[in-house]
């Protein structure tokens, strides 16, 4: 049994003019210690999607419909008390900012401590000595003067490294991490993913790794979901979607990074922008901006189909897929 | 113009330096030493005795951590911070001791571009107003129709159509938000660009956008940038030149496909080994270990050697000074000097 299935979720906001949908049916399986990476342009979607498995949306987002099952469990129909528990024990969420999470009126040690001590029957000392050790886990240096540290205290990387911890600390068995290294550097962002994949990997924990780097998304993930305008409109192996991506979309993606021109060549860019959610356009939501868009294209939304072992949303997709066979003949 | 001024670097840096001073109240900066109080005051040691050229036609990137001093370094570029010593040199004249007034001419040659397309627009302007008083500022002499004809110009040069010029800012995407505010320093007609972090802030397929937008009007202006990033794969695709700052100091400068086919510095190395790869399934980068210093408390010797696997003895108390190597690169590290990095 999978650790995760959500079904048909769409979540919705209640606006002042009218009711914009941001999640859009969309349905995936986590397995247990799976590693599922999200990418999508800004606003597709992808942090509304970490909310809601941690059953966060609130006013004025609303699920409108679909099922979150998390270990057999129906999210939506927990208790206050199931929620807390699920939220620290079993299921824990690295955000961007790490200020998000640590409290700057707190020490390190009182914030680790409190967070043990609410979920486990442990003295104060008993806490602390597991706080010590999880940073520890996590490469912190010195940790036991670390404990006595407020966060300001520290350097970024430091931070990020100490939510990871805290996320740790009641051994999850799902870490839904939010574009956790965006605001650090390239060999520190290096040092966290490195961590993070051991971590997950040696505790069988599960990963949910949102973010906008498909380098980062290709070394620590086994799936994908690619997301546009509040669906999912390509899912598969990692490693499939980034050496033949099915959607359009995606391939414009892939195409646009840098790597892939020359150095001093113009980029493929992606002609447009992703609409707003007030204007997805009828049909697929990526016609607009879809070089090989034709009639239907524009009339009826494409259902999600396998093929090539890939979960796609696109009409042409067997057509796409010939033709490139046939250029590279 | 002769050969000379062809030869001449577009701009110097000499010696480059900036500290800011901490704000700390007058008992905090009263420290006992040797049995004697004395007052020190504490400082951000953000650009570090930085020397460099950058020829006309040139993108020299700057890369580095967070903190490092890019932005420093483009801001006392660009006038809005005075160096505390060093000199910046614009077409062989020295700009970093004029007045704001007399920096006025400057201004129009060079153009500056931020991370952030919000801080770039006036969010009260339409983006005809913003794109209008640049022009008029630096050609007094253009009738109304010249203006308007010059705006509409410059929005179709960035893909934007001209009929939206009377919407306000918030109307228009991120991207294209950034493409308005690159026209706008476009207008002008300058032979300069500072651009910092121009695209960092934007999503992968409105990146490429930009990106090509600054590329075309390298080469059919012959523009000359200064171009700040972190990411390495936007360096290696648009610099021409980089340099590599490390706690306010150049460690390494480079042509961009030296610097990437064979990078010196123990820094540099682990920075590039550092870019997540599309094919490559293992992360492996070089794990730097120990302590990240600051730029309030420097470390002695080499800026980097608390972290640098390569550090010995003679690193902790000498600072390495740029050598230039064989393959025109410059590098700041003993381990090079001695052949053992
Ligand atoms: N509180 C809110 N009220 C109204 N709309 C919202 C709210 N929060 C999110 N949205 C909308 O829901 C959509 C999805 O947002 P989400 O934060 O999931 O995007 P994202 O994919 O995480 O983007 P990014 O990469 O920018 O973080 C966006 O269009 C956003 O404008
Ligand atoms: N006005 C200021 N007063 C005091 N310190 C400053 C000031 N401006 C910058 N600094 C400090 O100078 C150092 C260099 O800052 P700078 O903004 O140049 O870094 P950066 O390389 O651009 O970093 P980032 O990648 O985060 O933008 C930092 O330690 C910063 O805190
Ligand atoms: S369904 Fe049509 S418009 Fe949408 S991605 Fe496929 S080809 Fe393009
Ligand atoms: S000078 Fe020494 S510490 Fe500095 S980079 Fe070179 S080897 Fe490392
Ligand atoms: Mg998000
Ligand atoms: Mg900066």
């Amino acid at each position: 049994m999978s650790l995760l299935s959500v079904r048909d979720l769409t979540v919705k906001f209640a606006m002042r003019d009218d009711t914009v949908t941001a999640l859009n049916q969309i349905s995936f399986d986590l397995a247990k210690g799976e590693r599922l990476g999200i990418v999508g342009e800004s606003g597709a979607g992808k942090s509304i999607t970490g909310f809601s498995l941690m059953n966060l949306i609130s006013k004025p987002g609303f699920i409108d419909n679909g099922q979150i099952l998390f270990d057999g469990e129906d999210v939506a129909q927990m208790s206050d008390k199931a929620l807390r528990d699920m939220r620290g024990n079993r299921m824990a969420m690295i955000f961007q900012d790490p200020m998000v999470t640590l409290n700057p009126v707190l020490t390190i040690g009182q914030q680790m401590v409190e967070t043990l001590r609410a979920h486990r029957k442990l003295s104060k000392a008993e806490a602390a000595q597991i706080a010590i050790v999880k940073l520890r886990e996590v490469y912190i240096p010195s940790p036991e003067e670390r404990m006595d540290q407020y966060p300001h205290e520290l350097s970024g990387g430091m931070r990020q490294r100490i939510i990871i911890a805290m996320a740790l600390l009641l051994d999850p068995q799902l870490i839904i991490a939010d574009e956790p290294t965006t605001a650090l550097d390239v060999t520190i962002q290096a040092d966290i993913m490195e961590l993070l994949l051991e971590l997950c990997q040696s505790n069988k924990v599960g990963l949910i790794l949102i973010t906008h780097d498909l380098g980062v998304v290709s070394q620590m993930t086994e799936r994908t979901l690619v997301m546009y305008a509040g669906r999912i409109i390509e899912a598969g192996k990692t490693r499939e979607i980034i050496n033949d991506p099915q959607h359009p979309y995606t391939q414009g993606l892939i195409n646009a990074l840098p790597q892939q021109t020359l150095p001093g060549q113009k980029l493929k860019q992606i002609p447009g922008t992703m609409p707003s959610l007030t204007a997805i356009p009828r049909g697929c939501p990526f016609s607009p901006r879809c070089q090989y868009a034709v009639e239907n294209c524009r009339n009826t939304l494409p259902e999600v189909v396998q093929y090539a072992g890939i979960e796609v949303a696109c009409h042409e997709v067997k057509r796409l897929h010939n033709d490139r066979l046939e250029q590279s003949a | 113009m002769n050969d000379l001024m062809l030869d001449q670097p577009i701009l110097q840096l000499k010696g480059l330096e900036k500290r800011f001073d901490l704000d700390q109240g007058f008992l905090e900066t009263v420290k006992l030493r040797k049995g004697k109080f004395v007052r020190e005051q504490r400082s951000v040691h953000a650009v570090n005795n930085v020397t460099l050229d950058v020829a006309r036609g040139e993108a020299l990137c700057v890369v580095g951590e967070s903190g490092c001093g890019k932005s420093t370094v483009a801001r006392l570029v660009a006038g809005l911070l005075h160096p505390s010593a060093g000199e910046i040199h614009y077409d062989g004249e020295r700009i970093d001791d004029r007045s704001r007034k007399s920096m006025l001419p400057l201004r129009k040659k060079m153009q500056m571009i931020f991370q952030n397309p919000y801080a770039s627009l006036n969010p009260r302007m339409t983006i005809q107003q913003a794109l209008e008083e640049p022009v008029r500022h630096h050609n007094p002499l253009l009738s109304r129709g010249e203006v308007r004809e010059k705006v509409a110009d410059v929005m179709q040069s960035v893909g934007v159509d001209p009929l939206w010029s009377g919407r306000y800012p918030h109307e228009f995407s991120g991207g294209q938000r950034q493409r308005i505010a690159i026209a706008r320093a476009l207008t002008v007609d300058p032979e300069f660009i500072i651009a910092d972090e121009p695209i960092s802030a934007l999503d992968v397929s409105i990146q490429a956008q930009v990106l090509n937008l600054m590329l075309d009007a390298k080469e059919q202006r012959g523009l000359t940038y200064l171009f700040i990033t972190h990411d390495l794969s936007v360096v290696e695709h648009f610099g021409t030149k980089v340099a590599v700052l490390y706690l306010g100091a150049v460690c390494e400068l480079a042509e961009t496909t030296t610097l990437f086919a064979n990078p010196k510095h123990p820094y540099t190395k682990a920075l590039l080994s550092a870019v997540p790869q599309l094919n490559d399934d293992k992360p492996n980068h070089i794990r730097l270990k120990g302590e990240i210093p600051t730029p309030i408390n420097m470390p002695s010797g080499c800026p980097f050697h608390t972290r640098c696997p390569s550090a010995n003895n003679r690193c902790m108390t000498e600072k390495p000074r740029p050598l230039r190597q064989p393959d025109g690169s410059t590098v700041a590290c003993h381990a090079v000097e001695e052949n053992r990095a």
